[in-house]
């Protein structure tokens, strides 16, 4: 080891992205290239009559007009192995209904981005509309249109996860017994690079190759090969620099099978991408949840018994490969957090509407069910007036539970969660913010603080994940880890950066293992062709998965450069270490092999070595790990503006504990970003309907997401509690500031109206209710 | 039917002579009529700031602007910051401050940055200032704070310059 793991290794990818030299798939162009634009309903839910093509065709540039019966009916079949399951097959263009407002039937290509535009608004059709549900009451009411015919009620997934006959008896017997109602507006990820694709068809390699902004390059090959009726090894995806992704681009999009579709047909490459219109309206959404839960505490806070019933607002279809039920069951499963819950009942429903169908958004269900648990503790402070960081700490699990196997039946490995707390409390007083806190107060300005505790599973493998019952059951990755001639280490794997800096984090495993420069180290990654098939980034699983099997592979060819070191040394392997690019036999400063020089042997002087030494210096290695929990707890506090109760972020702070820290620029970085969107989610961020589900937020002066206007600086402390379920001891960490702080802000906001009868139990809150409830319950903003 | 034009536009101190349809954006036009893709487009409608880029010294939305306005102009892009292979101090500050992750909205944030700092050199970038500034723009990953510090520090070095 030399102690790359832990430094601040500055980013391989900052360069090229720096010098404008990054390569996006909208900077990618071909020779012949044709440019697709679609057709989209206007309409929430439509029968679809004729489609008139004939103007569109014969416009300048047109090469080709594609609809769903020209195409052949593909569709993207996401699906989960459950009775209780109503597969919901989504059309890569719409057929004879439309079920939401920028749904596809038609795409246009033409010479140019602007003329394939053009020609779309020429194609006339014939839409019948029909009555449409926009949210989750209208879906679930008696005599609600369906959406599919073989959903009653709207629900695609209705599952009673646990169950448990005491609680009647434990909400009946208990000092505090709590019922609330939570929602969650639903949001855009808005990764900054919209969806974008490319596809050409290459002759020489009888490949589909398509180029794809996406997290899952993967999933889309097996999409669009599921969909379009074709072996897997004729698609190669290739994801070039992907500008964001938080789930958006971890799902597979209808437009891109058609670009492939269209590609084939013609044998001309066609591009794509997507506009800011069509991504805030017409892509995916997610995070639009409800939640009516009842609760009982004992007179210390101490829960006793909990039930929720859970809605989530799924769209119009499910998205594939996780299919709708992904936010439902993540809920339904976790949603007893940090905290032991001694008794548990959870209903989780995915009910359909006539709305963009919802992808799996950057935390998934968790910033919900930590807002959910924080409440309740803060109520059940408030009811049985006890401190409410007290009665957090009365439920966390402590550090003697681990591992602890909860209510949920999940085993959570060792974690801070009371140290956290502890923590973020004393730091809060060190920096007195309280005082500043009381000194607004004195000042005539609402302030508050609040609290977040939580804990984040990351890095399913494929244990955890087979739960689910998905069809695509996710988890493992597999790594290649190489050595050239010249000593240099070429390093595949199935995960797929895109922003997280993979290049950088993945060198120091590897470099570790092999005793070189992270400089020496390349990693490959985004390309079907290169790497064993894996699956993508998302779920904080990237470098507990994908560096696990990198780490693990490096770790395989350490093993057969020792060996050859020692054969070239006249020692025993298990006396040779490798460090600073030197191959050196323990406790003997004269004898010592530079590693290129092993490299050097092994491939041009093969014959020199035994036989079990020659011919390749690679090994390949799989991790599938059980998962893994990392922790934090969050603290922010509010400002609030008397004249206009604008919502201000004042202080931010995160003590988190991910376990082994690969790089803390890295990992701050995270953080910091989740942290921003996770309090946009509380303060600003909402995707409207009518209810016509027409939407009211098609444009970034609608949908407002947040600028540095309003966030402030981000306090990170770090805690490392290794995991012994991931090879490096690294727990995942990519969607933890998102999670806590939604709860966090929601806490400080209702800290800040602690003097009035108001609270709040969903965000986004806004200054306008915010305003319209103070002055209702008669009190000054 | 196209509305051509014949422009000629000086990119980074490179001079071109191009003919563009009236409709083209600037953006569109420095992307795929003259190869600059660092300069991206993260909305169409000037909201973003990802394709900001230079235009005879004040910084421009080049979503809004159209190719044939910038006619007679000079343009700088990202891709004239650098000097040859040598990243600009800017352009390092960045690195060293982790403010970019994905990378997309990074040019725009750069070209921001190096207008306000050209139009005030002595400026001592206190942070609120430079906090005002960056609001412009949208980054989805860094939470700005890296941002922030880059542009902060870049200014304190050039002012002791």
């Amino acid at each position: 080891m030399s102690g790359w793991i832990g430094a601040a290794v500055p980013r391989k990818e900052d360069r090229r992205l720096l010098l404008g030299r990054g390569r996006f798939t909208g900077d990618l162009t071909r020779p012949g290239l044709l440019h697709a634009a679609f057709v989209r309903s206007p309409h929430a839910h439509a029968r679809v009559g004729k489609i008139d093509g004939t103007a569109a065709s014969q416009a300048p540039g047109v090469a080709h007009l594609f609809t769903a019966a020209s195409l052949g009916y593909p569709c993207l079949h996401a699906m989960l192995e459950r009775d209780e399951f109503v597969p919901t097959p989504m059309p890569v263009l719409a057929g004879d209904r439309v079920r939401f407002v920028g749904e596809p039937v038609a795409v246009v290509v033409a010479d140019d981005a602007y003329r394939a535009e053009d020609a779309a608004e020429l194609v006339e059709v014939d839409w019948d509309p029909q009555p449409a549900v926009a949210s989750i009451e209208a879906a679930s009411a008696a005599g609600a249109p369906r959406l599919h015919e073989e959903a009653g009620g709207n629900r695609l997934v209705d599952l009673l996860m646990f169950d448990d006959d005491r609680l009647p008896q434990i909400f009946a017997a208990a000092k505090a017994t709590l019922s609330a109602t939570f929602r969650s507006a639903r949001v855009a990820a808005l990764p900054l690079e919209g969806r974008a694709c490319l596809a050409e068809w290459d002759d020489r390699d009888d490949q589909l190759v398509m180029y794809v902004s996406t997290q899952v390059p993967h999933q889309v090959r097996s999409g669009v090969a599921q969909a379009l009726n074709m072996p897997e090894r004729s698609i190669r995806v290739i994801a070039p620099d992907v500008g964001g992704g938080f789930g958006l681009k971890c799902v597979v999009g209808r437009e891109e099978v058609a670009v492939a579709a269209a590609a084939l047909r013609l044998r001309r490459p066609v591009r794509w991408t997507e506009d800011r219109q069509e991504n805030l309206t017409a892509a995916f959404h997610g995070h639009e949840q409800r939640y009516q839960v009842t609760a009982a505490f004992d007179a210390e806070g101490r829960i006793l018994g909990l039930d929720a019933e859970i809605d989530c607002d799924t769209g119009a279809y499910s998205a594939f490969p996780f299919t709708c039920a992904v936010e439902p069951l993540m809920a339904a499963t976790e949603l007893p957090g940090v905290y032991k819950v001694p008794a548990y009942r959870a209903r989780g429903r995915a009910v359909a509407t006539n709305k963009a169908p919802a992808a799996p958004y950057r935390g998934v269900s968790r910033p919900q069910i930590v807002m959910v648990m924080e409440r309740l503790m803060e109520k059940a402070a408030a009811t049985l007036r006890l401190d409410p960081l007290q009665v957090r700490r009365a439920n966390l699990i402590g550090r003697d539970d681990f591992p602890y196997t909860g209510v949920n039946k999940i085993t959570y490995d060792e974690g801070s969660y009371l140290e956290s707390l502890d923590l973020a409390e004393r730091r809060v007083a060190e920096q007195a913010w309280p005082a500043e806190r009381d000194r607004c107060r004195q000042q005539g300005q609402r302030a508050g603080i609040g609290y977040a505790c939580f804990s984040e599973r990351t890095a399913y493998g494929t244990p955890a994940m087979s739960q689910r019952r998905m069809r695509m059951t996710p988890g493992y990755d597999t790594a290649l880890v190489r050595m050239d001639p010249t000593g240099e280490v070429i390093v595949t794997t199935g995960t797929c950066g895109h922003g997280q800096g993979h290049e950088t984090t993945f060198a120091q495993i590897v470099a570790d293992r092999l005793g070189v420069h992270p400089d020496q180290v390349r990693l490959r990654q985004g390309d079907t062709d290169l790497a064993s098939y894996g699956w993508g980034t998302w779920g904080s699983r990237s470098v507990v998965i994908g560096g696990g099997a990198a780490g693990r592979a490096a770790g395989i060819l350490a093993g057969q450069l020792r060996k050859i070191a020692a054969s070239q040394l006249e020692a025993s392997p298990a006396d040779i270490e490798l460090a600073e690019g030197m191959a050196r036999v323990r406790g003997d400063d004269t004898a010592a092999i530079a590693i290129p020089e092993l490299a050097r042997l092994a491939h041009f002087q093969a014959h020199r070595l035994a036989e079990d030494l020659r011919y390749a210096l690679e090994a390949r290695a799989t991790f599938d790990p059980p998962g893994t929990f990392s922790n934090a707890c969050h603290a922010a506090m509010v400002v609030i503006d008397p004249g206009t109760c604008a919502i201000r972020l004042h202080r931010y702070l995160v003590v988190e504990d991910c376990g082994v820290v690969i790089n803390p620029v890295v990992v701050d970085g995270q953080v910091r970003g989740g942290v921003t969107q996770g309090a946009a989610a509380a303060l600003l961020e909402r995707v409207c309907f009518d209810a016509e589900g027409q939407p009211a937020s098609a444009t970034l002066m609608d949908y407002l997401a947040p600028t540095a206007a309003e966030m402030c600086a981000v306090d990170i402390v770090h805690l490392q509690t290794p995991s012994k379920f991931s090879e490096t001891g690294a727990k995942g960490m990519g969607e933890g500031g998102t999670i806590g702080a939604p709860a966090a802000v929601l806490g400080a906001i209702n800290d800040a109206l602690s003097d009035t009868d108001v609270r709040f139990d969903h965000i986004p809150v806004l200054p306008h209710e915010l305003s319209a409830a103070l002055s209702q319950a008669g009190a000054p903003a | 039917m196209k509305d051509m034009h014949a422009i000629s536009v000086t990119v980074n101190g490179r001079a071109h002579e191009l003919v563009v349809e009236a409709r083209r954006t600037l953006a569109d036009m420095l992307r795929h009529d003259l190869g600059y893709t660092g300069t991206h487009l993260g909305c169409e409608h000037g909201i973003c700031g990802a394709c900001t880029v230079i235009l005879d010294d004040q910084p421009v939305r080049a979503c809004l602007v159209f190719g044939v306005q910038a006619d007679g102009a000079e343009v700088r892009t990202v891709e004239g910051l650098a000097d040859g292979e040598q990243l600009s101090d800017l352009q390092q500050a960045f690195s060293d401050h982790h403010a970019l992750q994905c990378g997309f909205c990074t040019p725009g944030f750069l070209m921001l940055a190096e207008a306000y700092l050209a139009e005030s050199p002595g400026t001592a970038g206190t942070e609120e200032q430079v906090r005002e500034l960056v609001a412009a723009n949208l980054c989805r990953c860094t939470g700005y704070q890296g941002i922030i510090e880059a542009i902060v520090a870049t200014a304190r070095a050039r002012k002791k310059r």
